[in-house]
Order: C-alpha cells, then structure tokens, then sequence
C-alpha cells in the first residue's frame, strides 16, 4: 500500500517501538507532526534542541532503548551537534532525525539548509541523507540497528522533505546485513582461557570497569566474578553503579579524583582487568606510569579500544556479558573439580588489608562545622542520605560532578547519567527530563553547578508541561568551579573569568516557569528543604549557597602519574 | 575516511580510488607512515566505519605497486633532444607537444618514477600531477 515519507517514517519508529520522541518543529518537518498525531508516540516538546538530544540520550541510558530525536532543518540541525557529540563521547544510542531542505536544493544554500551530514560525520557512529524514499524504511530499520549494535552510538538521518512528501509502496526490511560492520560478541575461547590462567595465579588483583558493563547489561556476572576471585573493584565515571558501592569489594571511583585507596590499588596490583572501559586520560593519567607492574586483560567489544593507549597482555574483543559468563563458566568447572574456593582468603587477604590500610589513611572527607558554610559535599551527601541511595542522579560538569560521583552511593546500574567523555555543562537538566520520562515512579534529581544550571535552564518550561517531577540541586558556589580550583590551584589565585557574580534569584526563577523553588544558607536548611522537595510532585529547584573556595580532593594534576594526588 | 586521518592526527600520503567489478564496491589504495602501533590502530579505526568492507595491509606481503603521473616539462629548441631520449630510456610517452612544453606520461614503480622526476627536473618541470599509488598482492606461486 502506498504511504507517504511521513507515514513511512512513523510506521517504522512503531514497529522499533519508539514510545516517545524529544523534538522541536520546524518548516522541514511540518508533514511528520502532522501525522504523528494519529500515533500513540508521545512528543516531547523542549526548549532548545540541544535539550532534546541531552533528554533522548538520558532516557537511552537509563532505559536501555534507543532514544529518538526529531528537529528540523539548518539551525534545528546544527543545534544538536553539542548532544549528538555527548552521546557519541559516552557510547549511547540515540537516533536523530533532522529534517532537511528538497532534494533539488541541497548545495543551493538553500534557506534553514546546512550539511548537517558533514558537520556531524566526526561525531556520530554513523549518519545518513536519504535520497531516494524506496531507501527509507531500510535506512530507518539500518540506524535503529546501529545505534545499538556492538559499540552503542548516535546514528543522525537527514530527511529532506520531498523525501518526507513523496509516497511508495511501504516494506519494511525484516533484517539489516551490512557488509561492513560485523560486531563480535562472543569471546575467543583461547584468550578465555589465558585470562583466567592468570586470574588463578594474580596475588594482587583489581578489576577496572567502565560504561561497557552497564550498556552490556552485566553488573551481576562482574559482582559473581568478583566474588569468585575475591578481586576489588573500582569503576570509571561512567561505570558507577554496575558494582554496588556498599559491597566490601568496593574501592570507589579511580582516575583524577577519584578515592585514593582506587588509584593506589590499581597502581600497585599485578593484574588489573579491564572490563568495558577505554583507559581515558582522566584515569590514567601519565600514561607511562601507569599500572606499572600489572599484567593487563582488557575485555572490549570494541577493537579500536584495545591497545589503543596502554599495552594489552591479554585482549578479548567480546561483549563484556558474554566474555564474563564465560569465564565465570570456567570458573564454575575449575572449583568443582578442585572441591574447594579458587582462592584462599587467606591468598587475598593481605592484599584487603593493604587496600583497608590506604582507605583508613586517606578517606574521602570534608568537614561540616554546624554554624559554618554549607559544604557542597555534606549537600550531596544529605540527598544521598535522604533518598536512601535509591534516586535516579543525573549530574551537570565541574565540581558538581565530582561531588555527586564520590559522595551519592551507587548500588544500581542506569541510576547515574553524567556527561563524561564529553564533560558537557548543560547536560543534567535535560538529561534529569529524559530520565524522568524513562523512570516514571522515581526521584530523579540534577545535582548542578550553577554555571552549568543556566545553559538549560530553559527546560524547565518543559519540566513543568509535562509534570515531570524533577529535582535539581544547584551547588550554588557563584563561581565557574573547576576551572577556579585550578586556577587556585595552579595559576596561583588569579581567578580570571570564572567568579560569576550576577545569577539570576533561582528560587524566583522556578517560581517563573510555575515550578518550586527553596534557597538554604546554612546547614541546618539542607535536610528539611531535601525533605520537602521530595515530597513535592512538581519540578523543585533547591539553591544551595555553599562554600565558595572548596575544591575536589584528591586530584590528580594534569599530566601527573595517578600515584601522586593532591589530598588536601 | 579523509576526516578520520585527520581528525585523529594520522598522515595520508597518497591515496587513490575508484570502482572495482562490483560497481557498489569501491577500493581505496592509501599510503600512510607511522609507528607499528599507530599503523593498527590506524587499521582497525578504517575497519570501524561503517561503510568500509575490508581493511589490507599489503606492507609485509608481497605486491605489485605501480603509479601514473603526468609531467609537463620545458622542451625549448636545445633541450628538446635531450628529453626526448630520457623519454626513450623510460619508455614514456609524450602525449602533448607544443613549442614550449613536452608533456610526459609515465607509469611504473615509485622508483622509477623518482629517477625520472631527478632527471627532468635539471631540465625544468613544469607542472606535474600523480595519481598515487596502486598495488594489488602478487599471487602464490
């Protein structure tokens, strides 16, 4: 039967089972608003299409289904290119639809026409323009596959809207084969076998994972394997979460602030198994100082990330799941065959006790005197306690996010969204939208700078049309944070466009946009305003006026080895 | 794949493309240098785009390469015999001739190639255009 470009295009979202699109109108893409009314999809209208992605994205990460962008052409496009380029940072599948000029008129600087195509092509895992509308329903089917696909990542398709106008007969493919791209989920058995040779022998052990364990769904075979090796764990930013932070095993976050028993436990250990992560500059620091004495087994789907930075022993290029299981099959084998635990406490317990020894001298801490400025850190931790460590957290960048990292506890996967690979300000506001949609009964709440609070600030017209019961902490420190700890730090006090002394009145301004707003001076404030928020269905804005000249401890200084962190 | 090289800091120095038998398949030919671990990493960051098939790296195998360039050299009245017998020593070709200029095909190995250039150039190049290398592996024998 014949259906229009629009028709088509919607048919194929329902059968990939899109329940909700972020988006913004345009001239481009009249004819899809059109008929998506006689959808069940649920358009989500934000503020700034920039938002739209952040929101789609979030909902990716906390959902596990693919987020669905839709904006118009020339400056719709282009607005999308900071969220697309977050999400391809950070591996998340988001598939973003952007209208486009006729086809006549590409190359004609044609009006609200931009190469989004090539503007996008560095940042996305993969992108379209779709020419011919007989190749729509495939090119539709193809994305949605690629944006989950072995590595997840934003896949864009333009649409021109003579494409989106013109009508064919509607087939939709029943699967995608594509010549060039052949995932590789299943470990080679004979790396299996030599990684957990050397997890029999390892005396001083640590697993380092990363966002991978959580898109592959993992975090029970990591705790099993874990705890069938007795082997600490630390996560990356990206991989809080996919290992409970209240187990013993738990070492806290590692890399450039991360807890100092994390950095020396993997600077010292003789095998350090990586587990879907990609050793990024913010963990590993000097490079040639890292992990100096460990042999490395590094578990990735992704081949380019192997080898890519720091000499692998031991590569497996495999879905992290499926490389676990396998080896906790091993494992499995090896115990019933030997009728006792792989390893002897008594093997690991030194070990334990050297890593007990580092957490007891250098621990996280800040102190909170009762008539004193309210500490950012004793913030979060109050919304941690408050919440019972069960909220959804999305974070903006800076100082917010580090505080939120080392002092919210995580226990579950898909609980923490943070612009990491990308550092993103603006990311937790939209990203907290996003996450409510996915998460409907739950606390989501946006700990923020407030720099990064007023980037997006907008979204919360859109938080509150769709009562989308969000809260955000601001850590209201009137500086640019980050940027001024290293400016203290190292540039010797010169704080130069980083203080920000004109903010607007937050609790006014949600108030503005019909949502709540509460303000605390001190630290006896910080529980009941926490308590009333959550009681509140509505979006709620907290303004907390901390200390101004806090930093993040420790600290990594750039280009440092991970061994040498700033504790105070 | 252009934006690849130089998004990520890698070095193209000759790359060549056109259709194979299969006219959706194209095949690319490019040189690049670089340390042992840039050149993998160089090959699997070709291999994850999504449009690229397949990925060989012909340095260690055993190849045939063969590059085409075309060169317009100065021929004036007491030089035009001399390019003409280097013409003949090489078995060129001079495909265009006017009073001032010979212009020169030349196909074959770099080596050869780079000997002509070091020849003509005492006698005054022009313009000259190359296509880049091609190679294709020499079969088992």
């Amino acid at each position: 039967m014949k259906l229009t470009g629009a028709r088509i295009l919607l048919e194929c979202l329902k059968r990939e089972g899109v329940e909700v699109i972020f988006g913004y109108p345009g001239a481009a893409i009249t004819d899809i608003h059109d008929q998506m009314a006689e959808t069940k999809i649920k358009h989500i209208l934000v503020r700034h299409e920039q938002a739209a992605v952040h929101a789609a994205d979030a909902y990716a990460r906390a959902s596990g289904k693919v987020g669905v962008v839709l904006v118009t052409s020339g400056p719709g496009a282009t607005n999308t290119v900071t969220g697309i380029a977050t999400a391809y940072m950070d591996s998340s599948p988001v598939v973003i639809l952007t209208g486009q000029v006729p086809t006549p008129l590409i190359g004609n600087d044609a009006f609200q026409e931009v190469d989004i195509v090539g503007i996008t092509r560095p940042c996305t895992k993969h992108n379209y323009l779709v020419k011919d509308i007989d190749r729509l329903a495939s090119t539709i089917k193809e994305a949605f596959y690629l944006a989950a696909a072995g590595r997840p990542g934003p896949i864009l398709v333009d649409l021109p809207k003579d494409i989106i106008q013109g009508e064919t007969e509607f087939k939709y493919p029943r699967k995608v084969a594509l010549r060039g791209y052949q995932p590789h989920p299943e470990p080679h058995p004979k790396q299996i076998r030599k990684a957990f040779d050397l997890l029999l022998k390892s005396k001083q052990p640590v697993i380092y994972a990363g966002g991978g364990v959580i898109s592959s769904e993992a975090h029970r075979e990591l705790k099993a394997l874990a705890e069938a090796f007795a082997i600490p764990v630390t996560t990356t930013l990206m991989g809080l979460g996919a290992f409970p932070a209240d187990h013993d095993l738990w070492l806290g976050m590692l890399g450039m602030h991360g807890t100092y028993r994390a950095n020396m436990a993997v600077q010292n250990c003789d095998l350090l198994v990586a587990v879907g992560a990609r050793f990024d500059d913010r963990v590993t620091g000097k490079i040639d100082e890292f992990c100096p004495r460990a042999q490395i087994i590094h578990i990735d789907i992704d081949p380019t990330s192997i080898k890519k930075n720091v000499y692998v022993h031991v590569p497996i290029v495999a879905d992290c799941r499926n490389a676990l299981a396998r080896l906790l099959e091993l494992a499995g084998k090896e115990q019933k065959s030997r009728g006792k635990p792989l390893v002897k406490p008594s093997d690991r317990q030194p070990w334990l006790d050297q890593i007990k020894k580092w957490r007891e001298t250098y621990p996280l801490a800040y102190e909170q005197k009762p008539d004193g400025p309210i500490k950012p850190q004793f913030v979060v931790e109050e919304i941690y306690r408050l919440t019972r460590g069960k909220a959804v957290i999305t974070t903006e960048v800076g100082q917010n996010q580090m505080w939120a990292a080392q002092y919210y506890h995580m226990t579950r996967p898909r609980t923490f969204i943070t612009s990491g690979g990308l550092g993103c300000m603006g990311f937790g506001l939209p990203a907290a939208l996003g996450a409510q949609v996915a998460y409907p009964g739950k606390t989501v709440i946006d700990i923020a700078g407030d720099g990064s609070i007023q980037m997006n600030i907008q979204e919360l017209a859109t938080a509150v049309e769709y009562n989308l019961p969000v809260k955000v902490a601001i850590l209201n420190n009137q500086f640019l944070g980050m940027v001024r700890q290293w400016q203290q730090l190292f540039y010797n006090k010169r704080y130069c466009a980083t203080p920000m002394s004109c903010a607007p009145d937050f609790v006014r301004l949600a108030e503005a946009y019909g949502a709540v707003g509460f303000r605390a001076e001190k630290p006896s404030e910080v529980a009941p305003i926490i308590k009333e928020s959550l009681k509140i269905k509505k979006p709620v804005i907290m303004d907390f006026l901390v200390e101004r000249e806090e930093c993040v401890y420790p600290m990594v200084p750039a280009g440092s080895s991970i061994s040498n962190m700033l504790l105070v | 794949m252009a934006g690849l090289f130089s998004g990520r800091g890698f070095n193209i120095e000759s790359l060549c493309v056109a259709e194979t038998l299969d006219p959706n398949v194209s095949r690319i030919t490019l040189v690049t240098s670089g340390s042992p671990a840039i050149v993998e990493q160089i090959i699997k960051q070709l291999r994850k785009l999504i449009n690229v098939i397949k990925v060989v790296d012909l340095t260690e195998t055993e190849f045939v390469e063969r590059e085409m360039a075309l060169i317009k050299v100065r021929a004036e009245a007491n030089f035009r015999a001399e390019v003409l017998r280097i013409v003949d020593i090489f078995r060129c070709k001079v495909v265009d001739v006017s009073p001032k200029f010979y212009t020169l095909e030349v196909t074959g190995s770099a080596g050869k190639i780079e000997a002509l250039l070091a020849l003509l150039s005492h006698l005054g190049i022009e313009e000259i255009v190359r296509t880049g290398k091609i190679a294709i592996t020499r079969s088992k024998k």
